[in-house]
């Protein structure tokens, strides 16, 4: 048997090329999050910088901005209330499904997965025209109930198959053991699959999050999300990168992160289990 | 009563979702075939085919329709290809593979319009930005590239945020490679070349189907990348059918033309899901 | 009157019927299995009694009690799954205990119990762990504990065995046998495999198609099978099966009274081996299984049909050998075209001490 060291040659290799892909990709957020911490005459500096002594100050006035806050606050109630919505719609539907199986239970499937399917352009105008019409538009309401509606299908698949795996037989035994139908969800059920309910609801939160579409088109003043915020920093209303991207990395550190832990649910959600 | 439970369990989802497709649907056709300005609500009129004539002869929309397929193909293009190369290479394990991962797949979390701008000031800006500092450092003029490529800045843009979606999938997919195939082969004396050629490569074929299916029915609706940093411009040569739709409806306030023609992104976005749902529902009867 | 009574139990999966009318009684303190070969429907019939399926139709009485409407948690029934089913979320104690929490039985007098079951299964070390790190023969002791400090009228498993490994199966099965002895509790037990049927039963009911094809004894069974099948069905090897026309010569020579049609049923023991021309019939070796404490050799005779004779002691006999086959006539078990018993063989002889 040849001995093979630990760092082969071939090893070394395929360290540095994937280390230096990854850091070539990951560079632009890299950036972000240097940019952030520097004072904006640092943050045009030409060539760029690398090195410098980092400060909270952007952050700081990024904070002050009394309507970043709002913005904010309407980001993560449309995020949370859209999310709890959500899974109180879709436990009960992915639970009727899983357990109580008829004949039509993959065509529903199906066709919620097409709605996904649909543009959300294809919407646009009446969606509009409706929410305009009854004072939805502009309101955290209306954005919560466009979120619900479209993360639906994706958060039913989810927990369709989460619920799938949960072994029949386990239920069966609680029911010998003389639970009701109640004791049998609470007792049994709920603690088997709140991992599947969180990761749905944590992939729920990031999509709603980071929804800009029916943000950016039904939402403003009032009722604006981070998505919309940042978007009114298009308009170059002179340089101030580093505010830019204070307030940029503080509206996406805790979606990447929770996006670091939903890995294999998203892979999951959003090719409906077609790839496993 | 048994069989009663499970349909109203199933019910707010059902109903919710129906209305959710069928009200927006059954208006945007009738808004298609009136007319009907959001400007001036007192006009109306049937307006037959008029609305729908109007979209398609709009000399916008034959570049909006082929911004649109360009986009689609060269981000789908992209990311499957280096979406491969990227699973293969992390395929096998290395230091820091965990965190590698980690990295890979941010930038599918950060917010479209973070994203935009993050390209559009800090690397694509023609003075202050990365790529331009690059470009000096290596003696050559810099590319103000959302003027003179605004939709190639776009693809660059939007292949960036998805190519991580690509990589987890490929990366997820060649997990559930059978190993002993591959020990087989080895033993069979197969090069790697060859081991990819009729072992992985196959192996990923229905993934790389996967994912240029779930991309051209998330990328027909860019928008945000659009909206944030070029405008559909300079003119119409970054606009896609979506944002023609939306400088209809919203900046022309033609609504009823902006219906006919998101009953078109609609028939695009059917034709592209009706195979990923054939694909799906294969997979559900296993 | 029987404890527990089924009655015409008829069980139909869309417009398949699977089980066909089953008429069966089970005294109290009796081990009952059900065997049969797969899609016999005896995991059905005991999954009907637990009450995890709905009848088609029948009556189901445990106790004096008609149960066939009550739902699984109302039957005091307890179940041993194939799969333990174990509840991962929950200690090796509370998985144990669960059943009496949900009766809201006091807190102490739960104690007692479940300590007194981990006893009984070696468990008592393992109470705080959870089912992941318990090893498959521990985890299928659990999944019996749990059904132990229920006390429930009737046990119930299914297959308990078949997931275990050869070694702890045998040990497993003594185990079992000897919790019946010593707890006296009615048992239902399904299984495929016939040795745990033979080793284990007070009675054996033969399933085949949904219905019963014979109910006794396992020495019954072996002795007097009412038909082919479960002639079949029970020893192995299997009972040497011949069509009574590949037999025309022994048939005519020994006057035997079968069917033309029919068929001859010897027991491997019945068959022994002896200098070619020695016997009733000529054949060849075809191959020798060593087993140790008994060696089974499969002959081909002239006629081209496959036997197996068992005997104790060892031999020298190698394939392609030319052998003479002596078969004990009077153990012949005779059967008709259909398969139904005409005349059954003389049983093996009981050693007296």
């Amino acid at each position: 048997m040849a001995h093979r060291s630990k760092f082969s040659p071939a090893l070394i290799l395929r360290t540095v090329a994937a280390w230096s892909v990854t850091l070539l990709l990951f560079f632009p957020l890299g950036w972000l999050v240097l940019t952030a911490f520097k004072t904006e005459l640092q943050a045009i500096s030409v060539p760029p910088l690398l090195l410098f002594t980092p400060t909270f100050d952007n952050f700081i006035e990024v904070q002050d901005r009394s309507d970043y806050l709002l913005y904010a606050k309407n980001s993560v109630i449309t995020s949370v209330m859209s999310t709890l919505l959500g899974l109180a719609v879709a436990v009960p539907a992915a639970y009727s499904m899983a357990f109580f199986k008829s004949k039509h239970t993959k065509d529903i499937l199906m066709w919620m997965l097409s709605t996904k399917m649909m543009p959300a352009v294809g919407a646009l105008v009446p969606i509009y025209v409706l929410a305009q019409q009854s004072g939805l538009l502009d309101t955290q309401l209306g954005l919560v109930i466009i979120f619900t509606l479209s993360n639906l299908p994706i958060m039913v698949w989810m927990l369709y198959s989460n619920f799938k795996e949960i072994p029949h037989e386990i239920l069966e035994a609680a029911r010998m053991d003389g639970a009701t139908l109640w004791q049998e969800y609470y007792r049994v059920l709920l603690p088997l699959s709140i991992g599947g309910l969180a990761s749905t609801g944590l992939l729920c939160l990031v999509l709603s999050w980071n929804e800009a579409f029916w943000s950016l088109n039904l939402s403003s003043a009032k009722a604006g999300t981070l998505a919309t915020l940042i978007a009114s920093y298009s308009s170059p209303e002179g340089l101030f990168w580093a505010k830019l991207s204070a307030a940029s990395l503080m509206a996406i550190a805790p979606i990447v992160v929770f996006g670091w832990f939903s890995q294999k649910q998203l892979v999951q959600g959003l090719t409906f289990g077609a790839v496993k | 009563m048994k069989r009663l439970l499970p349909r109203l369990l199933l019910a707010p989802a059902v109903l919710s979702l129906l209305l959710w497709m069928i009200v927006p649907l059954v208006m945007t056709i009738y808004f298609s075939v009136i007319r009907y300005n959001l400007m001036q609500p007192e006009v109306t009129g049937f307006a037959g085919l008029e609305n729908f004539e109007y979209f398609l002869t709009d000399p916008s929309f034959t570049v909006a329709v082929v911004n649109t397929l360009l986009l689609l193909g060269s981000v789908i293009l992209i990311t499957v290809l280096m979406g491969i190369g990227i699973a293969l290479l992390i395929d096998d394990p290395f230091p820091g593979r965990g965190a590698v991962r980690l990295l890979l797949i941010s930038p599918f979390f950060v917010m479209p319009t973070v994203n935009a701008l993050l390209w559009k000031h800090m690397m694509m800006n023609p003075i202050y930005g990365v790529l331009a500092q690059v470009w000096l450092f290596f003696g050559a003029t810099p590319v103000d590239w959302l003027t003179d490529f605004p939709l190639g800045s776009v693809i660059i843009m939007v292949s960036w945020q998805w190519l991580p979606f690509a990589a987890l999938i490929f990366m997820t997919s060649l997990q559930s490679m059978n190993r002993e195939q591959l020990e087989a082969a080895r033993m069979d004396g197969a090069t790697y070349l060859q081991q990819l050629r009729y072992l992985y490569i196959p192996h990923l074929g229905r993934s790389v189907a996967v994912v240029v299916m779930i991309e051209m029915i998330f990328l027909l609706s860019v928008f945000a990348e659009i909206f944030t940093t070029t405008g559909g411009g300079p003119g119409d040569a970054s606009t896609n059918v979506a944002f023609l739709i939306f400088k209809q409806a919203l900046l022309n306030f033609d609504a009823g033309v902006a219906s006919a023609g998101a009953l078109f992104a609609v028939l695009l976005a059917n034709i592209a899901a009706a195979f990923l749902i054939r694909m799906v529902g294969k997979n559900l009867d296993k | 009157m029987a404890y527990l009574q089924l009655q015409g139990i008829e069980k139909e999966f869309g417009n398949v019927r699977v089980i066909r009318g089953i008429d069966l009684q089970i005294s109290q303190g009796e081990f009952v299995v059900f065997v049969g070969p797969s899609g016999c429907g005896k995991s059905t019939l005991l999954r009907l009694i637990a009450g995890l399926e709905e009848t088609s139709g029948g009556a189901l009485r445990l106790d004096g009690r008609d149960i066939t409407h009550e739902p699984s948690s109302k039957r005091d029934l307890a179940m041993v799954f194939q799969s333990y089913a174990l509840y991962p979320h929950m200690s090796v104690f509370e998985n144990m205990s669960f059943a009496l929490k949900l009766a809201k039985v006091d807190e102490a007098v739960i104690k007692e119990k479940v300590a007194r079951a981990a006893q009984i299964l070696n468990l008592t070390s393992y109470l705080e762990r959870t089912p992941k790190e318990l090893s498959g023969g521990q985890r299928q002791r659990v999944a019996i504990g749990r059904a132990i400090v229920r006390a429930p009228k009737v046990f119930l498993f299914d297959e308990p065995l078949s997931n275990l490994d050869a070694a702890l199966r045998g040990q497993t099965r003594i185990e079992i046998a000897k919790l019946h002895r010593d707890l006296g509790a009615t048992t239902i037990y399904v299984t495929h495999d016939q040795v745990e049927a033979m080793t284990l039963a007070d009675r054996v009911v033969v399933l085949r198609d949904g219905v019963i094809e014979q109910v006794g004894t396992p020495l019954e069974l072996y002795d007097r099978p009412a038909n082919q099948f479960v002639a079949q069905f029970i020893g192995t090897p299997q009972m040497n099966v011949v069509p009574a026309k590949d037999m025309q010569p022994l048939v005519q020579r020994t006057a035997l009274s079968v069917e033309p049609d029919g068929f001859i049923g010897l027991r491997p023991e019945n068959i022994s081996l002896c200098a070619i021309g020695q016997g009733q019939l000529n054949g060849t070796v075809e191959l020798v299984e060593a087993l140790g404490a008994e060696t089974l050799i499969y002959v081909a005779t002239e006629s081209g049909v496959q036997l197996v004779s068992r005997q104790t002691e060892r031999t020298e006999l190698t394939v392609g050998m030319p052998i003479g086959v002596r078969i004990d006539v009077d153990a012949a078990h005779l059967f008709d075209s259909k398969g139904r018993i005409t005349r059954t063989g003389k049983a093996r002889e009981t050693l007296v001490h």
